[in-house]
Protein backbone atom coordinates (compact mmCIF):
# COMPACT_ATOMS: atom_id res chain seq x y z
CA UNK A 1 0.00 0.00 0.00
CA UNK A 2 1.26 3.72 -1.03
CA UNK A 3 1.22 6.06 2.30
CA UNK A 4 2.36 8.74 -0.30
CA UNK A 5 1.33 11.62 1.60
CA UNK A 6 -1.72 14.04 -0.37
CA UNK A 7 -1.55 18.14 -0.33
CA UNK A 8 -4.99 19.85 -0.33
CA UNK A 9 -4.34 23.04 -2.55
CA UNK A 10 -6.23 25.53 -3.94
CA UNK A 11 -5.97 25.73 -8.12
CA UNK A 12 -7.09 28.82 -9.36
CA UNK A 13 -7.71 28.31 -13.19
CA UNK A 14 -9.56 30.26 -15.67
CA UNK A 15 -11.26 32.46 -12.44
CA UNK A 16 -12.68 29.41 -10.78
CA UNK A 17 -10.98 28.04 -7.87
CA UNK A 18 -10.68 24.36 -7.93
CA UNK A 19 -9.93 22.28 -4.41
CA UNK A 20 -7.64 18.82 -5.19
CA UNK A 21 -6.05 16.70 -3.68
CA UNK A 22 -2.55 15.87 -5.20
CA UNK A 23 0.57 13.91 -3.94
CA UNK A 24 3.80 16.59 -4.48
CA UNK A 25 4.73 15.04 -7.40
CA UNK A 26 2.04 15.78 -9.36
CA UNK A 27 2.64 17.83 -12.21
CA UNK A 28 0.63 20.80 -12.61
CA UNK A 29 0.40 19.84 -16.18
CA UNK A 30 -0.92 16.32 -14.85
CA UNK A 31 -3.39 17.55 -12.26
CA UNK A 32 -4.98 20.17 -15.23
CA UNK A 33 -5.94 17.05 -17.40
CA UNK A 34 -6.45 14.53 -15.10
CA UNK A 35 -7.71 16.39 -11.87
CA UNK A 36 -9.80 18.83 -13.15
CA UNK A 37 -10.64 17.30 -16.67
CA UNK A 38 -9.05 19.81 -18.31
CA UNK A 39 -7.67 18.37 -21.28
CA UNK A 40 -6.74 21.31 -23.54
CA UNK A 41 -4.12 21.57 -21.71
CA UNK A 42 -1.74 18.87 -24.06
CA UNK A 43 1.36 17.10 -23.46
CA UNK A 44 4.39 16.04 -25.65
CA UNK A 45 7.72 15.63 -24.39
CA UNK A 46 7.37 16.23 -20.41
CA UNK A 47 10.85 17.95 -20.43
CA UNK A 48 10.11 21.64 -21.55
CA UNK A 49 10.85 21.35 -24.75
CA UNK A 50 8.11 21.02 -27.31
CA UNK A 51 5.82 23.55 -25.62
CA UNK A 52 2.40 21.84 -25.76
CA UNK A 53 1.86 22.33 -22.46
CA UNK A 54 2.40 26.14 -22.10
CA UNK A 55 0.18 27.76 -20.08
CA UNK A 56 -0.05 31.35 -18.41
CA UNK A 57 0.52 31.82 -14.88
CA UNK A 58 -0.11 35.15 -13.61
CA UNK A 59 -0.08 36.26 -17.22
CA UNK A 60 3.03 34.82 -17.89
CA UNK A 61 3.90 31.79 -20.36
CA UNK A 62 5.13 29.15 -18.39
CA UNK A 63 5.47 25.10 -18.98
CA UNK A 64 2.76 23.42 -17.19
CA UNK A 65 5.11 20.18 -17.01
CA UNK A 66 8.24 21.75 -15.28
CA UNK A 67 6.08 22.84 -12.50
CA UNK A 68 4.33 21.17 -9.99
CA UNK A 69 0.65 21.46 -8.72
CA UNK A 70 1.78 22.04 -5.38
CA UNK A 71 3.87 24.97 -6.45
CA UNK A 72 1.17 26.80 -8.62
CA UNK A 73 -1.56 27.55 -5.79
CA UNK A 74 -0.82 30.99 -5.13
CA UNK A 75 -0.78 31.52 -8.42
CA UNK A 76 -4.00 32.49 -10.86
CA UNK A 77 -3.70 29.87 -14.39
CA UNK A 78 -5.14 30.50 -17.59
CA UNK A 79 -5.40 27.43 -20.04
CA UNK A 80 -6.31 27.42 -23.66
CA UNK A 81 -10.01 27.04 -22.55
CA UNK A 82 -9.87 30.37 -20.47
CA UNK A 83 -9.06 32.25 -23.84
CA UNK A 84 -12.16 32.15 -25.34
CA UNK A 85 -14.23 35.76 -24.85
CA UNK A 86 -16.92 35.73 -22.28
CA UNK A 87 -19.73 35.09 -24.53
CA UNK A 88 -18.22 31.91 -25.77
CA UNK A 89 -17.20 32.92 -29.12
CA UNK A 90 -13.22 32.55 -30.04
CA UNK A 91 -10.93 34.92 -28.66
CA UNK A 92 -8.56 37.51 -31.27
CA UNK A 93 -5.51 33.92 -31.10
CA UNK A 94 -8.26 31.36 -31.94
CA UNK A 95 -9.75 33.31 -34.78
CA UNK A 96 -6.57 34.44 -36.13
CA UNK A 97 -5.46 30.43 -36.22
CA UNK A 98 -8.43 29.67 -37.60
CA UNK A 99 -8.49 32.38 -40.45
CA UNK A 100 -4.98 31.65 -41.48
CA UNK A 101 -5.31 27.91 -40.95
CA UNK A 102 -2.53 27.90 -38.32
CA UNK A 103 -3.20 24.15 -37.45
CA UNK A 104 -3.43 20.95 -38.83
CA UNK A 105 -3.27 18.02 -35.76
CA UNK A 106 -3.94 20.50 -33.46
CA UNK A 107 -1.74 18.63 -30.92
CA UNK A 108 0.36 21.59 -30.63
CA UNK A 109 -2.31 24.44 -30.91
CA UNK A 110 -3.11 25.13 -26.87
CA UNK A 111 0.74 26.06 -26.54
CA UNK A 112 0.70 28.06 -29.12
CA UNK A 113 -2.53 30.21 -28.51
CA UNK A 114 -1.60 30.75 -24.71
CA UNK A 115 1.78 31.99 -25.57
CA UNK A 116 1.20 34.18 -28.34
CA UNK A 117 -1.80 35.40 -26.38
CA UNK A 118 0.67 36.55 -23.95
CA UNK A 119 3.31 37.42 -26.62
CA UNK A 120 0.91 40.39 -28.61
CA UNK A 121 0.14 41.65 -25.37
CA UNK A 122 3.50 42.86 -24.42
CA UNK A 123 4.34 43.13 -28.36
CA UNK A 124 1.24 44.50 -30.05
CA UNK A 125 2.12 44.93 -33.23
CA UNK A 126 5.14 42.06 -34.01
CA UNK A 127 6.32 42.32 -37.78
CA UNK A 128 6.74 38.77 -39.00
CA UNK A 129 10.77 38.14 -37.20
CA UNK A 130 9.13 39.07 -33.88
CA UNK A 131 6.34 36.71 -34.43
CA UNK A 132 8.81 34.00 -35.63
CA UNK A 133 10.75 34.71 -32.28
CA UNK A 134 7.52 34.61 -30.28
CA UNK A 135 6.88 31.09 -31.30
CA UNK A 136 10.43 29.89 -31.04
CA UNK A 137 9.91 27.46 -28.24
CA UNK A 138 7.20 25.48 -29.68
CA UNK A 139 7.02 22.69 -32.02
CA UNK A 140 4.82 21.80 -34.34
CA UNK A 141 5.26 18.52 -36.38
CA UNK A 142 2.44 19.38 -39.06
CA UNK A 143 2.40 23.16 -40.57
CA UNK A 144 5.78 24.22 -41.16
CA UNK A 145 5.07 27.12 -39.39
CA UNK A 146 4.29 29.83 -42.02
CA UNK A 147 0.72 29.64 -41.13
CA UNK A 148 1.24 30.16 -37.41
CA UNK A 149 3.36 33.21 -37.96
CA UNK A 150 0.64 34.64 -40.24
CA UNK A 151 -1.92 34.19 -37.46
CA UNK A 152 0.52 35.97 -34.76
CA UNK A 153 0.59 39.06 -36.91
CA UNK A 154 -3.40 38.61 -37.64
CA UNK A 155 -4.22 38.00 -33.90
CA UNK A 156 -2.14 41.06 -33.04
CA UNK A 157 -4.67 42.97 -35.66
CA UNK A 158 -7.99 41.21 -34.44
CA UNK A 159 -6.87 41.76 -30.58
CA UNK A 160 -6.56 45.65 -31.35
CA UNK A 161 -9.38 46.05 -32.90
CA UNK A 162 -11.37 44.04 -30.36
CA UNK A 163 -9.98 46.66 -27.30
CA UNK A 164 -10.76 49.55 -29.52
CA UNK A 165 -14.17 48.30 -29.77
CA UNK A 166 -13.89 48.20 -25.89
CA UNK A 167 -12.82 51.03 -25.46
CA UNK A 168 -15.67 52.77 -27.10
CA UNK B 1 7.85 8.90 -17.01
CA UNK B 2 6.88 10.94 -14.01
CA UNK B 3 9.01 11.44 -10.74
CA UNK B 4 9.31 9.27 -7.86
CA UNK B 5 7.85 10.08 -4.47
CA UNK B 6 9.16 12.95 -2.21
CA UNK B 7 8.68 14.82 0.78
CA UNK B 8 7.47 18.47 -0.19
CA UNK B 9 7.92 21.78 1.84
CA UNK B 10 7.20 25.01 0.85
CA UNK B 11 9.19 27.41 3.72
CA UNK B 12 8.10 30.95 4.43
CA UNK B 13 11.62 31.82 5.53
CA UNK B 14 15.24 31.49 4.93
CA UNK B 15 15.56 29.96 8.06
CA UNK B 16 13.01 27.85 7.99
CA UNK B 17 14.11 26.43 4.51
CA UNK B 18 17.89 25.96 5.74
CA UNK B 19 16.56 24.02 8.85
CA UNK B 20 14.31 21.82 6.65
CA UNK B 21 17.31 20.82 4.65
CA UNK B 22 19.77 20.17 7.70
CA UNK B 23 20.47 16.78 8.05
CA UNK B 24 18.80 14.97 4.53
CA UNK B 25 21.54 14.75 2.40
CA UNK B 26 19.29 13.39 0.09
CA UNK B 27 16.90 16.82 -0.53
CA UNK B 28 16.84 19.14 -2.97
CA UNK B 29 15.90 22.84 -3.27
CA UNK B 30 13.84 23.70 -5.98
CA UNK B 31 14.00 27.14 -7.32
CA UNK B 32 12.47 27.37 -10.92
CA UNK B 33 12.74 23.58 -11.85
CA UNK B 34 13.71 24.15 -15.44
CA UNK B 35 16.61 21.89 -14.88
CA UNK B 36 15.19 20.32 -12.05
CA UNK B 37 12.28 18.59 -13.07
CA UNK B 38 13.07 17.36 -16.41
CA UNK B 39 16.03 15.42 -14.29
CA UNK B 40 13.24 14.31 -11.65
CA UNK B 41 10.53 13.26 -14.58
CA UNK B 42 13.48 11.04 -16.34
CA UNK B 43 14.00 9.77 -12.92
CA UNK B 44 17.62 10.55 -12.98
CA UNK B 45 17.63 11.99 -9.48
CA UNK B 46 15.11 10.97 -6.97
CA UNK B 47 15.49 12.92 -3.60
CA UNK B 48 13.29 12.36 -0.57
CA UNK B 49 12.80 15.83 -0.25
CA UNK B 50 12.24 18.88 -2.37
CA UNK B 51 12.48 22.30 -0.27
CA UNK B 52 10.66 24.89 -2.65
CA UNK B 53 12.10 28.41 -2.32
CA UNK B 54 9.89 29.84 -4.35
CA UNK B 55 7.52 31.83 -1.83
CA UNK B 56 11.00 33.11 0.02
CA UNK B 57 10.51 36.75 0.90
CA UNK B 58 13.07 39.18 -0.36
CA UNK B 59 15.02 37.12 -2.77
CA UNK B 60 13.99 38.46 -6.65
CA UNK B 61 15.49 41.41 -6.19
CA UNK B 62 18.22 42.54 -9.22
CA UNK B 63 20.66 45.29 -7.77
CA UNK B 64 22.77 47.29 -9.64
CA UNK B 65 25.37 49.57 -8.72
CA UNK B 66 28.91 51.16 -10.48
CA UNK B 67 30.50 47.99 -8.69
CA UNK B 68 28.81 45.59 -10.51
CA UNK B 69 25.36 43.41 -10.66
CA UNK B 70 23.70 41.44 -7.38
CA UNK B 71 20.58 39.26 -8.25
CA UNK B 72 18.26 37.44 -6.00
CA UNK B 73 18.11 33.61 -6.13
CA UNK B 74 14.64 33.95 -7.15
CA UNK B 75 15.37 36.62 -9.79
CA UNK B 76 14.09 35.13 -13.35
CA UNK B 77 16.00 35.11 -16.38
CA UNK B 78 13.61 36.86 -18.48
CA UNK B 79 13.41 39.71 -15.62
CA UNK B 80 17.48 40.39 -15.25
CA UNK B 81 17.42 39.94 -19.53
CA UNK B 82 14.87 43.16 -19.35
CA UNK B 83 17.05 45.26 -16.73
CA UNK B 84 18.41 48.17 -19.03
CA UNK B 85 20.42 48.61 -15.72
CA UNK B 86 22.29 45.13 -15.53
CA UNK B 87 23.04 45.67 -19.20
CA UNK B 88 24.40 49.09 -18.93
CA UNK B 89 26.86 47.85 -15.77
CA UNK B 90 27.57 44.33 -17.02
CA UNK B 91 26.79 43.72 -21.04
CA UNK B 92 27.83 40.14 -20.79
CA UNK B 93 25.51 39.22 -18.43
CA UNK B 94 22.63 40.55 -20.93
CA UNK B 95 24.06 39.25 -24.16
CA UNK B 96 24.33 35.38 -22.89
CA UNK B 97 21.04 35.22 -21.13
CA UNK B 98 19.60 36.15 -24.22
CA UNK B 99 21.08 32.49 -25.36
CA UNK B 100 19.74 30.76 -22.42
CA UNK B 101 16.50 28.58 -23.42
CA UNK B 102 13.39 30.45 -25.07
CA UNK B 103 11.77 33.08 -23.43
CA UNK B 104 9.25 30.56 -21.79
CA UNK B 105 11.95 29.14 -19.76
CA UNK B 106 13.13 31.99 -19.14
CA UNK B 107 10.05 32.86 -17.56
CA UNK B 108 10.50 30.54 -15.03
CA UNK B 109 14.03 29.97 -14.46
CA UNK B 110 16.33 31.49 -12.07
CA UNK B 111 19.72 32.69 -13.18
CA UNK B 112 21.18 31.84 -9.59
CA UNK B 113 19.78 28.42 -9.78
CA UNK B 114 21.63 28.13 -13.08
CA UNK B 115 24.63 29.34 -11.28
CA UNK B 116 24.55 26.10 -8.73
CA UNK B 117 23.28 23.69 -11.37
CA UNK B 118 26.90 23.77 -12.56
CA UNK B 119 26.28 22.73 -16.31
CA UNK B 120 29.38 23.04 -18.28
CA UNK B 121 26.55 23.41 -21.68
CA UNK B 122 25.29 26.80 -19.72
CA UNK B 123 25.96 30.26 -20.20
CA UNK B 124 26.00 32.07 -17.01
CA UNK B 125 28.42 29.95 -15.20
CA UNK B 126 30.81 30.84 -17.58
CA UNK B 127 30.37 33.97 -17.80
CA UNK B 128 30.56 33.82 -13.72
CA UNK B 129 33.62 32.84 -13.87
CA UNK B 130 35.09 34.68 -16.39
CA UNK B 131 33.74 37.84 -14.69
CA UNK B 132 35.52 36.68 -11.45
CA UNK B 133 32.32 36.82 -9.46
CA UNK B 134 30.53 35.23 -6.91
CA UNK B 135 27.46 33.51 -5.40
CA UNK B 136 26.46 33.90 -1.65
CA UNK B 137 25.08 31.09 0.19
CA UNK B 138 23.38 30.78 3.53
CA UNK B 139 23.68 27.37 5.51
CA UNK B 140 23.07 26.25 9.20
CA UNK B 141 26.59 28.14 9.97
CA UNK B 142 25.47 31.67 8.37
CA UNK B 143 26.34 33.37 5.37
CA UNK B 144 29.67 32.66 2.94
CA UNK B 145 30.72 33.55 -0.07
CA UNK B 146 31.99 31.56 -3.00
CA UNK B 147 34.36 32.92 -5.52
CA UNK B 148 33.49 31.55 -8.99
CA UNK B 149 37.13 30.10 -9.22
CA UNK B 150 35.96 27.76 -5.95
CA UNK B 151 32.28 27.27 -7.56
CA UNK B 152 32.27 25.15 -9.93
CA UNK B 153 34.45 21.10 -8.78
CA UNK B 154 32.97 18.85 -11.39
CA UNK B 155 30.32 18.13 -14.31
CA UNK B 156 27.21 19.13 -12.69
CA UNK B 157 29.04 19.67 -9.46
CA UNK B 158 29.08 23.13 -7.43
CA UNK B 159 30.85 23.21 -4.08
CA UNK B 160 27.75 24.27 -2.27
CA UNK B 161 26.99 22.07 0.83
CA UNK B 162 23.94 19.84 0.54
CA UNK B 163 22.18 21.93 3.75
CA UNK B 164 22.85 26.00 1.77
CA UNK B 165 20.79 27.87 -0.18
CA UNK B 166 22.17 30.13 -2.64
CA UNK B 167 20.67 33.93 -2.05
CA UNK B 168 22.58 36.11 -4.21
CA UNK B 169 24.99 36.12 -7.46
CA UNK B 170 27.42 38.98 -7.76
CA UNK B 171 28.74 39.69 -11.07
CA UNK B 172 31.30 42.75 -10.99
CA UNK B 173 31.24 45.90 -13.59
CA UNK B 174 33.84 45.47 -16.42
CA UNK B 175 37.50 46.83 -15.72
CA UNK B 176 38.76 50.21 -17.29
CA UNK B 177 39.05 49.91 -20.75
CA UNK B 178 38.02 46.43 -21.16
CA UNK B 179 35.22 45.16 -23.83
CA UNK B 180 32.93 41.68 -24.07
CA UNK B 181 31.71 39.90 -27.06
CA UNK B 182 29.51 36.81 -26.64
CA UNK B 183 28.57 34.33 -29.33
CA UNK B 184 27.47 30.60 -29.38
CA UNK B 185 26.57 28.08 -31.56
CA UNK B 186 23.58 25.96 -31.73
CA UNK B 187 21.40 22.91 -33.68
CA UNK B 188 18.70 25.80 -33.04
CA UNK B 189 17.98 28.70 -31.45
CA UNK B 190 17.35 28.46 -27.47
CA UNK B 191 18.86 25.21 -27.61
CA UNK B 192 21.95 24.27 -25.60
CA UNK B 193 24.79 25.17 -27.14
CA UNK B 194 27.65 23.38 -28.67
CA UNK B 195 30.37 25.71 -28.61
CA UNK B 196 29.76 29.07 -26.90
CA UNK B 197 32.80 31.43 -26.43
CA UNK B 198 32.38 34.84 -24.26
CA UNK B 199 35.66 37.43 -24.42
CA UNK B 200 37.23 40.41 -22.46
CA UNK B 201 39.99 42.19 -23.83
CA UNK B 202 41.03 45.02 -21.97
CA UNK B 203 43.30 47.43 -23.46
CA UNK B 204 46.52 49.91 -21.87
CA UNK B 205 46.51 53.15 -21.66
CA UNK B 206 47.77 53.59 -25.38
CA UNK B 207 45.46 51.15 -26.88
CA UNK B 208 47.41 48.28 -26.89
CA UNK B 209 45.78 44.68 -25.54
CA UNK B 210 46.89 44.30 -22.31
CA UNK B 211 44.79 41.25 -20.83
CA UNK B 212 42.76 39.15 -22.60
CA UNK B 213 40.74 35.81 -21.42
CA UNK B 214 37.64 33.98 -23.15
CA UNK B 215 35.00 31.16 -21.33
CA UNK B 216 34.15 28.74 -23.08
CA UNK B 217 31.47 26.52 -22.80
CA UNK B 218 30.38 23.06 -23.88
CA UNK B 219 34.16 22.88 -24.56
CA UNK B 220 35.04 20.63 -21.48
CA UNK B 221 33.26 19.32 -18.41
CA UNK B 222 33.41 21.87 -16.35
CA UNK B 223 32.81 25.67 -17.04
CA UNK B 224 36.29 26.47 -18.29
CA UNK B 225 37.99 30.13 -18.32
CA UNK B 226 41.37 30.69 -20.45
CA UNK B 227 43.61 33.36 -20.17
CA UNK B 228 44.85 34.16 -24.11
CA UNK B 229 46.97 37.73 -22.90
CA UNK B 230 50.22 35.51 -24.25
CA UNK B 231 49.51 35.29 -27.84
CA UNK B 232 47.77 38.09 -28.50
CA UNK B 233 49.97 40.79 -26.35
CA UNK B 234 51.55 41.64 -29.41
CA UNK B 235 48.54 42.47 -30.75
CA UNK B 236 45.07 40.92 -32.45
CA UNK B 237 46.18 39.26 -36.01
CA UNK B 238 44.92 36.44 -37.71
CA UNK B 239 48.20 34.79 -37.16
CA UNK B 240 47.79 35.66 -32.85
CA UNK B 241 44.11 34.60 -33.22
CA UNK B 242 44.98 31.11 -34.54
CA UNK B 243 47.85 30.77 -32.05
CA UNK B 244 45.34 31.46 -28.88
CA UNK B 245 42.70 29.35 -29.60
CA UNK B 246 45.42 26.85 -30.07
CA UNK B 247 46.44 28.07 -26.22
CA UNK B 248 42.75 27.47 -25.28
CA UNK B 249 42.67 23.89 -26.88
CA UNK B 250 45.29 22.83 -24.54
CA UNK B 251 43.64 23.71 -21.89
CA UNK B 252 39.96 22.46 -23.39
CA UNK B 253 38.42 18.74 -23.44
CA UNK B 254 35.58 18.96 -26.01
CA UNK B 255 34.23 15.36 -26.06
CA UNK B 256 31.38 13.81 -28.96
CA UNK B 257 28.02 13.30 -27.99
CA UNK B 258 24.75 13.11 -30.48
CA UNK B 259 24.80 16.63 -30.89
CA UNK B 260 28.36 17.84 -32.51
CA UNK B 261 32.10 15.52 -32.66
CA UNK B 262 34.97 16.34 -30.35
CA UNK B 263 36.44 17.52 -33.52
CA UNK B 264 33.67 19.83 -34.64
CA UNK B 265 33.47 21.07 -31.08
CA UNK B 266 37.35 21.96 -31.45
CA UNK B 267 36.98 23.95 -34.72
CA UNK B 268 34.03 25.66 -33.08
CA UNK B 269 36.06 26.89 -30.17
CA UNK B 270 39.06 27.65 -32.94
CA UNK B 271 36.50 29.63 -35.27
CA UNK B 272 34.65 30.97 -32.11
CA UNK B 273 38.17 32.27 -30.33
CA UNK B 274 38.87 34.51 -33.33
CA UNK B 275 35.60 35.81 -33.90
CA UNK B 276 34.80 36.42 -30.59
CA UNK B 277 38.15 37.96 -29.41
CA UNK B 278 38.01 40.36 -32.15
CA UNK B 279 34.31 41.67 -31.51
CA UNK B 280 35.56 41.83 -27.87
CA UNK B 281 38.87 44.09 -29.26
CA UNK B 282 36.78 46.51 -31.27
CA UNK B 283 34.16 46.59 -28.08
CA UNK B 284 37.06 47.61 -26.04
CA UNK B 285 38.75 50.21 -28.39
CA UNK B 286 35.37 52.01 -28.93
CA UNK B 287 34.84 52.33 -25.32
CA UNK B 288 38.47 53.42 -24.93
CA UNK B 289 37.62 55.78 -28.28
CA UNK B 290 34.87 57.13 -26.37
CA UNK B 291 36.01 58.00 -22.96
CA UNK B 292 39.09 59.81 -23.93
CA UNK B 293 36.63 61.26 -25.72
CA UNK B 294 34.88 62.49 -22.75
C1 LIG C 1 14.00 23.24 -22.99
C2 LIG C 1 15.05 23.83 -22.10
C3 LIG C 1 16.13 24.47 -22.66
C4 LIG C 1 17.11 25.04 -21.84
N1 LIG C 1 18.17 25.65 -22.45
C5 LIG C 1 19.11 26.21 -21.68
C6 LIG C 1 20.24 26.86 -22.28
O1 LIG C 1 20.36 26.97 -23.50
N2 LIG C 1 21.18 27.37 -21.44
C7 LIG C 1 21.06 27.29 -20.07
O2 LIG C 1 21.94 27.77 -19.37
N3 LIG C 1 20.03 26.69 -19.50
C8 LIG C 1 19.05 26.16 -20.26
N4 LIG C 1 18.00 25.54 -19.64
C9 LIG C 1 17.97 25.46 -18.14
C10 LIG C 1 17.46 26.74 -17.49
O3 LIG C 1 18.34 27.80 -17.70
C11 LIG C 1 17.25 26.59 -15.97
O4 LIG C 1 16.45 27.66 -15.60
C12 LIG C 1 18.45 26.69 -15.08
O5 LIG C 1 19.43 25.81 -15.50
C13 LIG C 1 18.15 26.28 -13.63
O6 LIG C 1 17.44 27.25 -12.95
P1 LIG C 1 16.14 26.87 -12.13
O7 LIG C 1 15.79 28.04 -11.32
O8 LIG C 1 15.12 26.37 -13.06
O9 LIG C 1 16.68 25.73 -11.14
P2 LIG C 1 16.06 24.33 -10.70
O10 LIG C 1 15.74 23.50 -11.88
O11 LIG C 1 15.00 24.56 -9.71
O12 LIG C 1 17.33 23.73 -9.95
C14 LIG C 1 18.47 23.27 -10.63
C15 LIG C 1 19.47 22.71 -9.62
O13 LIG C 1 20.02 23.76 -8.82
C16 LIG C 1 19.66 23.62 -7.45
N5 LIG C 1 19.27 24.97 -6.99
C17 LIG C 1 18.50 25.87 -7.68
N6 LIG C 1 18.43 27.03 -6.99
C18 LIG C 1 19.16 26.86 -5.86
C19 LIG C 1 19.49 27.72 -4.76
N7 LIG C 1 19.04 28.98 -4.71
N8 LIG C 1 20.28 27.23 -3.78
C20 LIG C 1 20.74 25.95 -3.84
N9 LIG C 1 20.48 25.10 -4.85
C21 LIG C 1 19.70 25.55 -5.85
C22 LIG C 1 18.52 22.63 -7.42
O14 LIG C 1 18.50 21.91 -6.21
C23 LIG C 1 18.85 21.75 -8.61
O15 LIG C 1 19.81 20.80 -8.26
C24 LIG C 1 17.00 24.97 -20.43
C25 LIG C 1 15.91 24.34 -19.86
C26 LIG C 1 14.94 23.76 -20.67
C27 LIG C 1 13.78 23.06 -20.03
S1 LIG D 1 5.07 18.76 -22.62
FE1 LIG D 1 5.79 20.48 -21.58
S2 LIG D 1 7.18 21.30 -22.99
FE2 LIG D 1 6.66 19.43 -23.96
S1 LIG E 1 -0.74 21.18 -35.96
FE1 LIG E 1 0.01 19.18 -35.68
S2 LIG E 1 1.72 19.53 -34.38
FE2 LIG E 1 1.12 21.50 -34.88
Amino acid sequence: MSTEQLHRIRLQVNGVAHEVEVPARRLLSDALRHDLGLTGTHVGCEHGVCGACTILVDGTPMRSCLMFAVSAADSELTTVEGLANADGTLGPVQQAFRECHGLQCGFCTPGFLTTITAGIKENPSPSEDEAREMIAGNLCRCTGYQNIVKAVCRAAELAATHSGEADQ
Amino acid sequence: MKPAPFDYVRPRTLDEAVQALAGRPEAKVLAGGQSLVPLLSMRLAAPSLLVDINALPDLDHVRVDETGVRIGALARHARVLADPEVRRVQPLVSLALANVAHPTIRNRGTTVGSLVHADAAAEMPMVLRLLEGSVDVAGPSGRRTIEAADLYVGPLESSLHHDEIAVEAFFPTLPARTGVAFEEISRRHGDYAMCGVAALVTLDGGGAVSRVRAGYLSASDVPAVVDLTEPLAGGITPASLEQAAAVALTQLDPETDIHATAAYRAHLVEVLTARVVTAAYQNASEHTHQSTQE
